[in-house]
């Protein structure tokens, strides 16, 4: 420990492998990052193909295009999807990519726990739609509320595979979120404290305290759970003295930090786009931390805003009620400060800016429906409406994935070293823009008009025909804005290398090397004095810096690739996934012990297997 | 290269004679608690039940809490630890022990309130 | 994960190891984990529906009728656990203290020490389940046994990963490999040991002690 790891290292892994065995073992934060947004995207699209069956289903009146119960597993899969396998691993793809080179590091500060959390996730994920081939897909709803998920009411697989599926993802999420707190706190270059942290980086940061502290109650619950349905427990169940209502308290304590988790990246990303794009700095820098600070810790103190119809008392209405319109004003905080980088600056029309300017809008949309909720008797009226829907597509979909896309155009040159189509770009924009305004915005009306969510189908003669008939057409814009997304990436991935390592004047370290990135990402870390360095760099040197020339590498010793993060991570799937046994066979807990030993002796393969 | 960091995380710790004493004090506090306990059921003689039986649970409380700060500013060295790591564990104690008393109230204002 | 903290070649940001760092992250994580299990014991504390119950009450449902019902706690044999796993915490201090300054004696000797204490909390605790169940409280019998067991049982378990763990650098201690320049090794493992103490301060006096 004495002396520098580096006066010794031999030249290993000059040049990076290749092959499907290098991408099983790799430990290289950036491709993990790819790993984790490959698979994201795949179930992404999996969970848009499930909303689309369900607006086709609800395209008119007393439609059988699928069945009632079909179409409860839709809505709880498209959730569920969207929510654990779609945007968190999206954004983990920005985290795992963007953190290190944001910070300048040369990987996290555990690589090899970093490829354990994607093989748990990628056999999760897994795992859940699995369900779907043996026609048990889960369907008592995202939040599964007890006692729609007691072996009364959900006697199948279904709830199992929800509940376990969960359980292992959540194992994926805690080993990200310590990996990247302790690679945030600990990695960052000489020069770069906590305050000169680039935006994206930081509210990663907070969303992995508020993944670290959110996720055990859910884990909590989800054993609860667990044992309701395999091992005689009342925990949820009233006829053994226990009460659903805590499964709620126990499920919102996670999942309105949860929604933070969400959001809180996409957040990131627009306060990096904005100002590179407007050539000025974050309007507010400090401010947009404290409040991105604030927001998640009051996250912890509103959950009971979405259980104001379980009858809580005018005691815990008011105090809920009061602790969520407080969050309206770290959130406008941020607003005002994303438009005053805006103001006066010298705007690049390039299509991040778009994106980025597009969630800003569809978020203030949603934003303001959130705090017609926190009210409890307007939310009494709206609460299991489709108004609801319609808020929370705002901030999920018109915030979330508004801004992941943001990011996903002004990182890719970055990322694969290739420029997306600027045309094709602002087509995307605009199909998904107005697709996604004609899909949501009509749920306002129908929500107002009585039209409940989670319902099947509807009567005609309600006056629910036309807006459902308008967001069917307008969800499948959506779709058609997604395949020329698709066909954006593969145009740039038939195309030449023509990405250099700045196309945009950013302002943060990873525009300083080259696009994409060398394995070891910094030849030598560039000197930081403000949370803009790459700015400072180029003040300095009086106009635009130099193409950076690509690096030998010598003597720089990266981890050592390996396979047992994925051992252990098939171990994690043997120890949770055999419950799902316990009524089919009376030893099912031989798959646990399997499970077990393969768990254990990849961790001490693990562990004293030598990291370089 | 970790010299800086022993500098911090090392050099600073109690000496064997001090983490006896604690224990010593750990000991005590748990003899007190269980006292506490004795005397509010009565096992200590019926005239020091009405005494510590509204105050069993403060007591209990307090005794724990104190035990608790001992190990974990002495035996964990949070005390000289740098204060990051303090941190670590004081902000998810406040969140942690808002959520129980959070869900204490709402529980046993349901009751009252809400159900019957 | 043994070498992975020093990742890179330079020091950390903070001075502080990265896994002392990871460590107490999951501490804190835990601190919610921890806090999730005493919520719903003590919103379903007197809630259970039939005995056998934790503390003297006058009367209960057993058997499917009304009767006088003797409390379950035994609180002599759980304040001797305590205490076990309250001095279980001194040793570990101890074995790191020696594991710093280079005495392999002191290092092998205290944290065999924890090793032991460790491994009887996990034996009162067996027989106490065991003979709680004995009693007529199975798992599923009553909300107080779901949630007692439920609480009591991610706490032992806890111990058990830490027995394992401290087994493991124990072994490694005897052969030699804990010089005091990687005592970090130990020093996570202890802090995770002082946090299942910690814990169980907690669970103590409000489960067994309160009634």
């Amino acid at each position: 420990m004495a002396t520098s790891v580096l006066d010794k290292a031999p030249a290993a892994h000059a040049t990076a492998p290749t092959g499907i065995w290098s991408w099983i073992t790799t430990v290289d934060h950036k491709r993990i990052g790819i790993l984790y947004g490959a698979t994201a995207f795949l179930f992404f699209l999996i969970g848009g193909l499930e909303a689309l069956f369900m607006r086709i289903q609800l395209m008119k009146p007393d439609n059988d295009f699928v069945s009632p119960e079909m179409f409860n597993a839709l809505f709880t899969m498209h959730g569920t999807t969207m929510i654990f396998l779609g945007v968190m691993p999206l954004s983990a793809m920005f985290f795992n990519y963007f953190i290190p080179l944001q910070i300048g590091a040369r990987d996290v500060a555990f690589p090899r726990l970093n490829a354990f959390s994607y093989w748990v996730f990628l056999l999760g994920g897994l795992f859940i739609n699995f369900s779907w081939l043996l026609n048990a897909a889960p369907n008592a709803g995202w939040f599964g509320y007890a006692n729609l998920t007691s072996n009364q009411y959900s006697p199948g697989l279904n709830t199992d595979f929800w509940v376990l599926g969960l359980q292992i993802l959540g194992v994926a999420s805690m080993a990200a979120a310590i990996n990247f707190f302790v690679t945030i706190v600990n990695l960052r270059a000489p020069g770069m404290r906590m305050l000169r942290m680039p935006m994206f980086t930081w509210m990663s940061f907070i969303t992995q305290i508020l993944l670290l502290l959110a996720f055990p109650v859910i884990t909590i619950a989800l054993v609860f759970l667990m044992m309701d349905r395999h091992f005689g427990t009342h925990f949820f169940l009233p006829e053994g003295g226990g009460d659903p209502v805590l499964w709620q308290h126990l499920f919102w304590i996670f999942g309105h930090p949860e929604v933070y988790i969400l959001i809180l990246p996409a957040f990131g990303i627009v306060s990096e786009v904005l100002p590179v794009f407007s050539r000025k700095p974050l309007f507010g820098y400090t401010a947009m931390v404290f409040s991105g600070a604030f927001i998640a810790f009051l996250g912890f103190g509103v959950w009971s805003h979405h259980m104001f119809a379980t009858g809580m008392g005018p005691f815990a209405d008011s105090f809920f009620a009061l602790s969520t319109m407080l969050i309206a004003v770290p959130t406008g905080v941020k607003i005002f400060n994303w438009i005053g980088t805006l103001w006066g600056g010298s705007l690049q029309m390039k299509t991040p800016l778009y994106f980025a300017v597009g969630m800003v809008a569809m978020f203030i949309i949603g934003g303001l429906s959130g705090v017609m909720h926190s009210s409890p008797p307007a939310d009494l009226q709206q609460t299991d409406s489709y108004f609801v829907v319609a808020h929370f597509h705002y901030v999920l979909f018109g915030g979330s994935i508004f801004g992941l896309t943001a990011g996903a155009y002004y990182w890719f040159p970055k990322m694969f070293g290739r420029m997306l189509n600027e045309t094709i770009g602002k087509w995307h924009f605009w199909l998904m823009f107005i697709g996604f305004n004609v899909t949501f915005f009509p749920m306002h009306f129908l929500g107002l008009n009585g039209m409940p969510r989670r319902v099947y189908t509807y009567p005609e003669g309600l006056n629910f025909e036309f807006w459902n008939q308008v967001q069917t057409w307008g969800s499948i814009l959506l779709g058609v804005s997604m395949l020329v997304f698709i066909y954006n990436m593969w145009k740039a991935a038939r195309g030449p290398a023509n990405a250099p390592a700045d196309p945009w004047r950013g302002a943060t370290l990873e525009w300083l090397i080259p696009s994409p990135p060398q394995e070891f990402n910094f030849g030598t870390v560039p000197p930081v004095g403000s949370s803009t360095p790459a700015w400072d760099l180029r003040r300095a040197n009086g106009g635009p810096l130099q193409e950076p020339a690509p690096e030998s590498g010598e003597g720089i010793h990266m981890p050592r690739p390996s396979y047992w993060p994925v051992v252990t991570a098939f171990g994690v799937l043997g120890v949770i996934g055999s419950i799902l046994f316990t009524h089919a066979f009376p030893q099912w807990y031989l798959i646990t012990i399997t499970g077990a030993a393969i768990l254990i002796y990849g961790i001490y393969r693990w562990a004293f297997e030598p990291a370089f | 290269m970790d010299s800086h960091s022993e500098v911090h995380a090392e050099h600073a710790h109690p000496t064997p004679g001090l983490y006896l004493k604690i224990a010593l004090v750990l000991f005590v506090l748990t003899a007190l608690e269980v006292l506490a306990f004795e005397a509010g059921r009565g096992g200590l003689g019926a005239g020091l039940r009405p005494i510590f039986e509204p105050i069993t649970v403060v007591l209990l409380i307090v005794l724990s809490a104190a035990k608790f700060a001992l190990v974990a500013m002495f035996y964990m060295h949070l005390k000289q630890d740098p204060r990051l790591l303090a941190n670590l564990f004081v902000f998810p104690l406040i969140i942690a022990a808002s959520i129980i008393a959070g869900l204490i109230i709402l529980f046993q204002y349901w009751r009252v309130v809400g159900a019957k | 994960m043994s070498d992975a903290a020093h990742a890179l070649e330079h020091p950390t940001a903070t001075g502080i190891d990265s896994k002392k760092v990871a460590i107490w992250t999951l501490i804190g994580s835990e601190c919610l984990l921890f806090a999730s299990l005493i919520s719903t014991y003590l919103v379903y504390k007197g809630k259970s529906l039939v005995g056998p119950l934790p503390h003297a009450e006058s009367q209960c449902m057993l058997h499917g009728k009304m009767q006088a019902c003797e409390p379950i706690f035994e609180i002599p044999l759980v304040t001797f656990g305590t205490a076990v796993l309250l001095f279980s915490s001194f040793f570990i201090v101890l074995a790191l203290y020696g594991a710093q300054k280079g005495n392999r004696k002191m290092l092998v000797g205290w944290l065999s020490m924890t090793v032991l204490c460790g491994l009887f909390f996990i034996g009162m605790q067996v027989y106490e389940f065991n003979h709680f169940y004995h009693k007529g409280l199975g798992y599923s019998t009553n909300l107080f046994g779901s949630t007692f067991y439920t609480l009591t049982g991610f706490h032992g378990s806890h111990v058990t990963v830490g027995v394992i763990w401290l087994s493991t650098l124990l072994y490694r201690a005897v052969k030699g490999k804990i010089p005091p320049a990687k005592s970090i090794n130990l020093e996570i493992a202890a802090l995770y040991w002082h946090f299942v103490d910690v814990v169980w301060i907690v669970i103590f006096p409000v489960v067994y002690l309160m009634r």
